[in-house]
């Protein structure tokens, strides 16, 4: 059967019928262009707040503990003894031969890695408040971190000009009433208790880590620990964020330590994002579902009008299956249509929103709201929309086109 | 010896259901390549099914009708319509022609449907079959802008655009004026005249009368044939044996 008689015919139903071609090209539009504003929105938001978090924390930290107790003596010679409940006394804290194990990591990462002393430590200043304390080198920090790109007052540097210098997060300072070159005292786990000047103020955009964390030199963490010489965590920056899954496997692997990424560092949050990328896409789903019943009713209306046209179009000699395509035809037009329109409207919809700006908290700055631009929405959104318009359009194009031509040329005669 | 383009061998259409009816109930019939057959009856005797059974629209419940010499029980949906396709043109009581096209692009369906003639060659058959019929002026006419026989016209054109071997009418005049009605059967005998087998269902005897044969139709059988004008024309003017 001639496609292109299939095609006239189909092209000379939807245009005879321009007001139910266009609420059905409406409905598919809306339906593609939210659908694709929906999902720059939400994919805006999620990638700022990953890039923030990202940016913010290391991509893998390498930790002085391991995931499963070592076994006993006892354990690896005799098979039939189970050891339980056995506490490691001898184990020392920290990192084994920290500088060689990053010789090693640098050697094959593709990336950077740094020492750290992790510490929990409290802030005495008219009253306590417990944060965490991490001990960094300023020359190899800023290998690793985005620290000195995120400090507001000071430099990163500023740690090494004044003793027991700390860097705090902005949050923090306000709470806390301080400026740089105030001083503050900081009491270690150990009881030991130091005066420490603030050398700088850094804000990160994340609420705990501004609120939560400080920075000093290694040394003083140490100090503030009550181990001098200790390393207890590497970190790493990697060239490519996504593979820190990869390489924390890998590096466990060979130095044995528990390797954190930050995509497990911060899997509930993921996880919660999962949840939050299952109900958008229902959603986006579901709308562009409900367009597509715009087409169903348009062809199903156009069917049943046509009925006597179906039924002559077979007595001529036309294949059901040909009969049929017109109808898909139809809906295929309105959808095609409808998709292009949805998409200059979807892109419309995500300039527009772009252009609004709002204030955040914890930046403390006015920002435009993030979308993000994919050309995968588009192809998505208007896939769908094209598979939810031909099926919708095939079911009552079947049952029209099943009616035997006797029964509607009799009924007509 | 005259060739048979059209054959019913015990031609049975029954409805199952509830309460079983017989439509058509055994008939014979075998229509000459270029006759003109029309079939009367009074109403529900069964000639429009018998009609619908003989241009393949409806499957016989038994029998078997065979056109152009190839039997038509074990064809298939597709096959029977590219048979009907390509070998019957058919005429409605009503015109059916598609609103929304042109009287050509009407005529044009069923040649662009079978595909074996290039755009420039449908379109002059299209065109000579429309002046053939006196419609030359109404080519590009919608059917909302045509009279009643223009449209009937129109859809004679129709049937007759793939030149198939058999034309099946049912009651091609019955919405029609006299004088449509007298252009049309003109139309119908003409086609016959030509060669081609006509089939057609009808109420009016003095129609049918001008038919080569005229079967009666009573309860879905074959009630009596009779010769028409044109036989006992033949029949008149043949020399009698003394």
């Amino acid at each position: 059967m001639a496609s292109n008689l299939l095609l006239d015919i189909a092209w000379t139903h939807v245009t005879t019928r321009v007001r139910q071609t266009l609420v059905g090209m409406a409905g598919v539009a809306m339906g593609v262009g939210f659908t694709i504003m929906m999902a720059g929105l939400m994919q805006g938001s999620q990638i700022d707040f990953l890039r923030q978090l990202v940016d913010t924390m290391p991509h893998v930290t390498v930790q002085d503990e391991r995931r499963t107790a070592p076994p006993q003596p006892a354990d690896q010679e005799y098979g039939a003894v189970q050891m339980s409940n056995v506490a490691n006394v001898n184990a020392r804290p920290g990192i084994r031969y920290p500088e060689s194990v990053m010789a090693s990591l640098r050697s094959w990462i593709p990336g950077d890695v740094a020492p750290s002393v992790k510490t929990t430590a409290i802030i005495d200043h008219g009253g306590r408040i417990g944060v965490t304390l991490v001990g960094i080198d300023p020359r190899q920090e800023i290998k690793v971190s985005k620290l000195a790109s995120q400090m507001r007052e000071g430099q990163i540097t500023d740690l090494s000009r004044a003793p027991n210098a700390i860097i705090i997060g902005q949050a923090l300072a306000e709470k806390l009433a301080v400026k740089p070159g105030n001083t503050v005292a900081l009491i270690g786990g150990e009881g030991t208790e130091i005066s420490s000047t603030v050398a700088g103020i850094f804000r990160s955009g994340l609420k705990r880590v501004d609120e939560g964390q400080i920075y000093a030199l290694i040394g003083t963490a140490q100090v503030m620990m009550g181990q001098n010489g200790i390393i207890n965590e590497l970190r790493l920056r990697l060239n490519d964020p996504l593979s820190a899954e990869n390489i924390a496997s890998e590096v466990e692997g060979q130095t044995g330590y528990k390797s954190v990424s930050w995509e497990e560092a911060n899997s509930d949050l993921l996880s919660s994002f999962a949840v939050r990328d299952f109900i958008v896409l229902t959603v986006m789903g579901a709308m562009l579902l409900t367009s597509s019943f715009a087409t169903y009713n348009i062809i199903s209306t156009i069917t049943n009008e046509k009925r006597q046209d179906i039924a002559i179009m077979k007595s001529l000699g036309m294949r059901e299956s040909s009969v049929r395509r017109i109808f898909i035809i139809e809906a295929a037009i309105i959808g095609v249509v409808g998709i292009l329109f949805g998409w200059i409207m979807g892109y419309l919809l995500c300039y527009s929103w772009s252009q609004i700006t709002i204030y955040n908290t914890l930046t403390g700055t006015t920002v435009p709201i993030s979308i993000y631009y994919s050309p995968m929405h588009y192809i998505v959104a208007g896939g769908i929309s094209l598979l939810s318009c031909t099926g919708a359009a095939f079911f009552p194009a079947r049952k029209a086109t099943r009616v035997h031509p006797v029964e509607i040329i009799r009924g007509a005669s | 010896m005259s060739e048979i383009a059209l054959e019913a061998v015990g031609l049975v259409r029954r409805i199952e259901g509830a309460i079983s009816h017989t439509l058509v109930n055994g008939i014979d019939l075998a229509v000459d390549k270029g006759e003109f057959v029309a079939i009367t009856g009074p109403s529900g005797s069964g000639k429009s099914s018998l009609l619908y059974l003989l241009g393949l629209l409806d499957a016989p419940s038994e029998g078997e009708v065979i056109i152009c010499g190839q039997p038509t029980s074990k064809l298939s949906e597709n096959e029977r319509a590219k048979v009907r396709l390509t070998r019957c043109g058919f005429v409605f009581q009503f015109h059916f022609l598609l609103p929304e096209f042109t009287s050509l692009d009407n005529v044009l369906l069923p040649m662009r449907a079978a595909g074996r003639l290039s755009e420039r060659e449908m379109r002059e058959r299209g065109l000579e079959l429309l002046a053939s019929l006196g419609l030359k002026d109404h080519a590009n006419k919608r059917p909302n802008q045509l009279s009643g026989g223009q449209r009937q016209r129109v859809a004679i054109a129709r049937a007759l655009s793939n030149r198939p071997e058999i034309i099946v009418a049912d009651e091609p005049t019955g919405a029609l004026d006299t004088t449509s009605t007298e252009q049309v059967f003109a139309i119908l005998r003409e086609i016959a005249d030509q060669g081609r087998t006509v089939v057609v269902v009808t109420h009016d005897p003095a129609l049918a009368a001008r038919a080569d044969r005229r079967m009666h139709i009573v309860d879905g059988k074959v009630h009596q044939t009779l010769a028409g004008r044109g036989q006992a024309e033949l029949e008149a003017a043949a020399p009698t044996e003394t």
